[in-house]
Order: structure tokens, then C-alpha cells, then sequence
């Protein structure tokens, strides 16, 4: 790992300017990020640890019944706190990497790096949920650009993430066993407004919706109601893990299963 | 060089390290705490798990400046003051819960971490808070059988491996 000068400021508006640096990077719980310096893949001149700001931190139910959670929050505390509030956003949360990644990993470092096969982006996405930064509030369906891709401008912090809470949702994910994160995983959220369908770990896009799926579960919602729908095996990622055909089959297949577990 | 400050086994230790410097370098060494070792350096192994204020972490994947002012707990403080293995490491040794014993430190931690907040965990609940810490001998049976006794369970009906 090339050194770098750290900082670890203890306000929003001390980080923004500390992120105003030339080749300066925010550090949120650094179990991507470390590894990926250590690689040299990444070589910051500056690392801002957001770790250290209180006001990034925690959960809370807001006025409207959604729940906020603060960007330096770690898996492990949503996992905890949230079990009661949404429980397939605790289910996800407590199901990343391992107990020692989830103590150190954060939302908001999941969201801001939007791995291709990282959980949290299919719940923001699927659950309709409001990314809220330092200068303004973007909606997931805006948020997500591609892989490793997302609105953030340079030096943009996300503060904190905005959830409504869907009268039934599940996350189904089909664990690439070496890494942990999703093969293909599918978060699936049931509001009085409609389905949404998120999908992560497949496709060479990211995150993305299943429009075709959302459509014929708002007609009838039941797993046989997808039976003669696929995503188009092209878009899909093909690696030595599983091909692309194989990744579009999954994709149907948690996907029933994710409505199933909302019956 | 940045000066850092943390409790370390109820120590107050400091020294001076770069922003690279990882918390495992810098126990090992600055603070020649070797007990916490470094098999894969890419966060995967769980050899080099440590307590942060009471928390399992992987100190190969945590700078030494984000523990300033932590309350930092190693292998070399898990034995009982008298110096002897406490109920945990005992274990490990009485149910042959090692071989090469390299993956060890991090297994005894992460035990520890477990049984702190899941006091009679079962064997599955083991082996789930287990999924970071590797061990190449792949001693899991024992491993998993010592944390059962050292939880107070009775172990006798699981057979030897």
C-alpha cells in the first residue's frame, strides 16, 4: 500500500473540505478499500475516515414511518437494530462478508462503491429508498449508473440512507461461497403502490430493476406468475463462478423464491 | 509520522506510524505483540481477528490510526491474570481444537466475541460466526466442539475427530 496522509475529521462540513483535496478519498469502513489500496489498485493522497463522525452514525424512525440510517453505520449495528423495523433490510445486513467485516463495514461505503455483487445496492434499489449526501437527496432509481458507477459528484459524502418500509419483503441471495457476496441476489419489496424488483450480482450494469418481473407480480402475486419470464442471458455477468445463462436462470429462481417468502 | 494512542490488553501504549500502517503491523511490530498473526493479508483468513471495543475486527484490514483511543484486546490478553488458559483457550487445548495452531489466535478471538454475545450458542450458530476464520488444517470439528465446551455445553455425544 502506497502511504498516504490521514485525516479523521469529526464533522460533515470538516470532511467535505477535507475531500475538496487534490487525489483525496473518503474512507468509510474500509473492507473494500484497504484491500483494494493494498493491491495499489487505489492510491489516495489523502484518506478522509468518516468513521469518526457522529452524526453519520445510528438508525432512526422518521415522522413518515421510514427508516434513516446514518452512512457510517455498520452492517452489524443494522443487522441489530432494524431486525424489529424492516426485517429483510436486517436479514441482508446481518448476512455480509463474515461477524468481523460486518463490525467494520458500512452502508454508505457499500452504496458509494456499488460493487456489481454487493447486497446493500439491492436494497436501496429495490426498497425505493431515498440516498441523502452532504449537498442534496438522490433517488435510488438515480443513484445507481453501473458498475462501481453512481451520481456522487467528486468529494460528495452520502450522510444517510432514507428506507420506507414495505408491507412484505425478502432478500434471496445465492452466496458465492469464497467471497460472500451475491452470486445473484434478489431483493423484492411489496408496497400498497406495487412491486419493486431489485437484482445484484448478475449483471455487467450492476443493480438493476426487472421491470418485467414488477409487472406481472403487481398482476398476480404468486412465483408461478413469473414462470415464462427471463432476463436476457447477454446483459448477464459470465465468469468462472457461473456463466451468463446460469445467471439468468438464477435470477428467475430467487426471484420466485423471494415471492414466496412474502406469502 | 503521525502519533497514535490506544489501550491495548488494559495497557496504554503509543507510537508513532504512518497512515498505512495497519493495526496488525502495528501490534506486531511496534508493540511486538505477535500472537495476532497475518495469513492472507486480504481480509479473508480471520487469523489476525482482534477486539476494538469489544468488537471482533480484522486487524489486517483496519488502519492503526482508526483504533486511536480504542480499547484493543489480543490473544495475549485472554488469559486468566495468574497467567493460566482461560476458559476458552483450555478448551481448545482439552478438544484438540488446533494443528498447526496458525489460525488459532483469530479462532480463540472470534470465540470469544461470540460467546460475549451468544453465551450457549449451537454447533450451526458456531460454525455461522466462524465463516471468516480459516483454518487450512480444516480442524473445524474441533474447533467447534471446544467452543461448545468452553460455552459449558456438554460435548461428550460429539464423537472424536
Amino acid at each position: 500500500m502506497y502511504n498516504f496522509e490521514f485525516k479523521s475529521p469529526s464533522t460533515i462540513a470538516d470532511a467535505v473540505a477535507a475531500l475538496a483535496g487534490e487525489d483525496a478519498q473518503a474512507l468509510g469502513g474500509g473492507q473494500t478499500l484497504i484491500p483494494t489500496m493494498k493491491q495499489r489498485l487505489a492510491a489516495p493522497a489523502t484518506l478522509v475516515r468518516l468513521g469518526g463522525i457522529p452524526e453519520l452514525k445510528g438508525v432512526c424512525v422518521e415522522d413518515d414511518g421510514s427508516i434513516a440510517i446514518g452512512a457510517a453505520t455498520t452492517h452489524a449495528t443494522v443487522a441489530r437494530e432494524v431486525a424489529d423495523k424492516y426485517p429483510a433490510l436486517a436479514d441482508l445486513a446481518g448476512h455480509i462478508g463474515d461477524p468481523a467485516v460486518r463490525n467494520r463495514g458500512t452502508i454508505g461505503g457499500s452504496l458509494a462503491n456499488n460493487d456489481p455483487a454487493a447486497c446493500y445496492p439491492a436494497a436501496v434499489l429495490g426498497s425505493g429508498a431515498m440516498v441523502v449526501t452532504n449537498s442534496r437527496q438522490i433517488a435510488a432509481d438515480d443513484f445507481f449508473q453501473g458498475m462501481f458507477t453512481t451520481a456522487l459528484d467528486e468529494g460528495e459524502i452520502i450522510t444517510s440512507v432514507r428506507f420506507p418500509v414495505p408491507q412484505a419483503a425478502s432478500y434471496q441471495k445465492f452466496l458465492q461461497p469464497a467471497s460472500r457476496f451475491a452470486l445473484v441476489g434478489v431483493f423484492l419489496a411489496r408496497f400498497a403502490d406495487g412491486v419493486r424488483v431489485a437484482v445484484t450480482g448478475a449483471s455487467e450494469e450492476g443493480v438493476f430493476r426487472w421491470a418485467e418481473a414488477e409487472q406481472a407480480l403487481n398482476k398476480e402475486f404468486r412465483p408461478d406468475a413469473l414462470m415464462d419470464l427471463r432476463v436476457n442471458p447477454m446483459n448477464m455477468i459470465g465468469d468462472l463462478h457461473g456463466s451468463k445463462e446460469y445467471r439468468a436462470h438464477l435470477v428467475g429462481v430467487m426471484t420466485r423464491r423471494a415471492v414466496q417468502a412474502c406469502i | 509520522m503521525t502519533q497514535v494512542s490506544m489501550t491495548v490488553n488494559g495497557k496504554t501504549v503509543s507510537g508513532d506510524v504512518e497512515g498505512r500502517t495497519l493495526l496488525s503491523s502495528f501490534l506486531r511490530d511496534h508493540l511486538s505483540l505477535t500472537g495476532t498473526h497475518v495469513g492472507c493479508d486480504t481480509a479473508q483468513c480471520g487469523a489476525c481477528v482482534v477486539h476494538v471495543n469489544g468488537e471482533a475486527v480484522k486487524s489486517c484490514n483496519m488502519l492503526a490510526l482508526e483504533a486511536d483511543g480504542a480499547e484493543v484486546g489480543t490473544i495475549e490478553g485472554q488469559a486468566n491474570p495468574d497467567g493460566s488458559l482461560n476458559v476458552i483457550q483450555q478448551a481448545f487445548q482439552d478438544h484438540h481444537g488446533l494443528q498447526c495452531g496458525f489460525c488459532t489466535p483469530g479462532m480463540v478471538m472470534s470465540a470469544a466475541a461470540l460467546l460475549k454475545e451468544n453465551p450457549r450458542p449451537t454447533e450451526a450458530e458456531i460454525r455461522k460466526y466462524l465463516e471468516g476464520n480459516l483454518c487450512r488444517c480444516t480442524g473445524y470439528h474441533n474447533i467447534v466442539k471446544a467452543i461448545m465446551a468452553a460455552s459449558g455445553q456438554d460435548v461428550s455425544h460429539i464423537a472424536a475427530e
